[in-house]
């Protein structure tokens, strides 16, 4: 056994993975790998020279217009998570601490009902609330508090901010609501009985264990708002770019495919490098875990 | 208790006031959809179904539709077979760089779609391929197929190793004891695998919006509308319909979730752990 380095065991996970194991390789390795092939090369006429070249990266880092564009990604994801992640917990805390057993699979639910509903409908409707003739500026001049509508509220970041706030909503309240789910609830009754507040018991017990929880919930929020392409797209008018927009642009509208990947890789390593970091700041939450 | 009877007030509170902010927008889709004015804006006009009428008549929504129905069907089923093997890779055996490969597969979670579906057009039209709904269809597999691992883990590992072994036992085949009691145990969590699969594929738009060629599927057809005001109020029906079937399609999911929970004798967690 020991001499073919792989037991029986090894042998018959290692076939079952292979069907889904070639097809990631086939569909998102080897894509991946071209464009990070395309961003060292050089960009003729509808055509890529296969030329290495350090230039689309020193395009990316230098021209002001990607820089406040990737400043303005990073700003919204960040913005982004921290209203979805504050809103988020009180309502997995509530679901994990206040309500009965048997019905938190119904609240559960209830939840995750909107997040199942068209993603570009819901977009939609956020401009329709925000809107010049929306809803908030239609009531507010019906009932008179206001004669003009309100310019400020639709084409700008914080519409943006609270439009994906609103998308990503369950993906911050399910994984919160997990670690909350396995906190010993015997430990929050031996906080109060050595003689703690309510309120110190939460901050010195719950929280800290609730924290991979938060950790994850900062993540899974992060990661995809700051490569969303529709909101900006609908909510900001086009006007207000984020990063997915202008790789797109690149991509096709302008075909500069080195550039457009060397983007994209520049994309995916800042995302990599800020929850490398996020999770470095945190490491000591995520040790005490066991 | 009183504190605590407070405390759970408040945050009850809180919790329905949330709630109102997650339905609000979808609580105004059929407002509008059965409104007779063309703008989308307050004041309401009158009452009518005939958005819901032009709907049904309009032949680029069929072909959308027929075209998104195709594309989930298929991307349902190719990421819960997929899933299946991965699900039971995982949850039975340990073998080398299980930790990396299941990563790589688990990817797609968490990686912006714009990225995947970028990085696959450039493969696409690199090795001239022509852009239809196979291209789309590979894509949604793709990213169905760890939320399809996630839900088959948890059905696997519900599973109790001892009645295959059993059917061993009794003289079964390997493959006769998964097909006659490992397939039949775990059928809950394959079905709704399927059902979240559908969804997820039904409303994806990025890939679909760029690997799907010139053929339109419902998120893409919806797009394109959304620049023109006069079809708003069309896609506001649509929009109404679509929520009503995802809730119906969840319904099902949820009832089969909880019957694959009371089927192995485990305690319902709401479907975590």
């Amino acid at each position: 056994m020991a001499r073919h380095g792989l037991d029986a065991e090894a042998k018959k996970g290692l076939t079952l993975i292979a069907p889904p194991l070639l097809y990631a390789l086939a569909v998102l390795a080897a894509p991946l790998l071209t464009i990070l092939t395309y961003s060292f090369l050089k960009d003729g006429y509808l055509e890529v020279i296969a030329e290495f070249t350090w230039g689309n990266y020193a395009q990316v880092l230098t021209d002001p217009i990607v820089r406040t564009i990737m400043l303005r990604s990073l700003i919204v994801a960040a913005m982004v998570t921290l209203v979805t992640v504050l809103l988020a917990f009180p309502i997995a805390y509530y679901v994990s601490f206040m309500v009965r057993p048997e019905r938190k699979s119904m609240w559960l639910f209830l939840i995750t009902i909107p997040f199942w509903t068209s993603y570009l409908i819901r977009v939609f409707l956020w401009k329709v609330i925000l809107g010049y003739n929306g809803v908030i500026n239609s009531t507010l001049t019906g009932l008179g508090i206001i004669d003009e509508p309100l310019t400020f509220i639709l084409y700008n970041v914080n519409s943006i901010v609270l439009t994906l706030a609103h998308a990503y909503a369950p993906f911050a309240i399910l994984p919160i609501f997990v670690a909350l789910e396995k906190i010993d609830r015997s430990l929050l009754e031996a906080g109060r009985d050595l003689g703690e507040s309510r309120a110190m018991t939460f901050w010195r017990v719950t929280l800290p264990l609730a924290m991979p929880g938060v950790i994850a919930a900062t993540l899974i929020v992060f990661i995809p708002t700051i490569g969303d392409y529709v909101t900006p797209e609908l909510i900001g008018g086009g006007k207000i770019p984020m990063i997915a927009n202008l790789i797109q642009v690149q991509m096709l509208a302008l075909d500069n495919r080195p550039l457009g990947s060397a983007l994209a890789v520049t994309a995916m390593l800042t995302v990599a490098l800020v929850s490398v970091v996020f999770l470095f700041l945190n490491r000591r939450f995520l040790r005490m875990r066991q | 208790m009183s504190q605590r009877s407070f405390e759970g007030s408040g945050l009850r509170i809180y919790a329905i006031l949330y709630l109102l902010f997650l339905y609000a927008p979808i609580a105004l889709l059929p407002v509008f959809a059965f409104n007779s004015g063309t703008i989308i804006a307050f004041p309401l006009q009158g009452f009518t179904t005939d958005w819901f009428a032009q709907m049904s008549t309009n032949s680029t929504l069929r072909r959308a539709l027929g075209n998104s129905l195709t594309i989930a069907v298929s991307a349902s089923i190719l990421a819960t077979c997929l899933g299946i093997f991965a699900a039971r890779a995982t949850t039975r055996f340990e073998f080398p760089f299980k930790g990396g490969i299941m990563g790589l597969i688990m990817v797609p979670m968490v990686l912006p779609e714009i990225i995947v579906a970028m990085s696959l057009l450039v493969v696409l039209l690199g090795a001239g391929l022509q852009l239809s709904i196979l291209t789309v269809i590979a894509g949604h597999t793709l990213i169905c197929m760890p939320y399809a691992i996630a839900i088959l883990s948890t059905a696997f590992s519900s599973l109790d190793k001892s009645l295959e072994e059993a059917a061993y036992d009794l003289g079964e085949t390997r493959w006769g004891a998964f097909r006659l009691v490992t397939l039949p145990l775990v059928m809950p969590g394959i079905i709704s695998s399927l059902l979240i699969s559908f969804t997820i594929s039904l409303d994806e738009f990025i890939i679909a919006f760029f690997l799907a060629g010139n053929e339109p599927t419902l998120p893409t057809y919806i797009f394109s509308q959304l620049r023109f005001p006069k079809q708003i109020p069309m896609i506001m029906a649509l929009g109404t319909v679509l929520v009503v079937l995802s809730i119906v399609l969840l319904a099902i999911g949820e009832y089969f979730r909880r019957r694959g929970i009371a089927r192995i004798s485990g305690k319902d967690s709401g479907g975590f752990q």
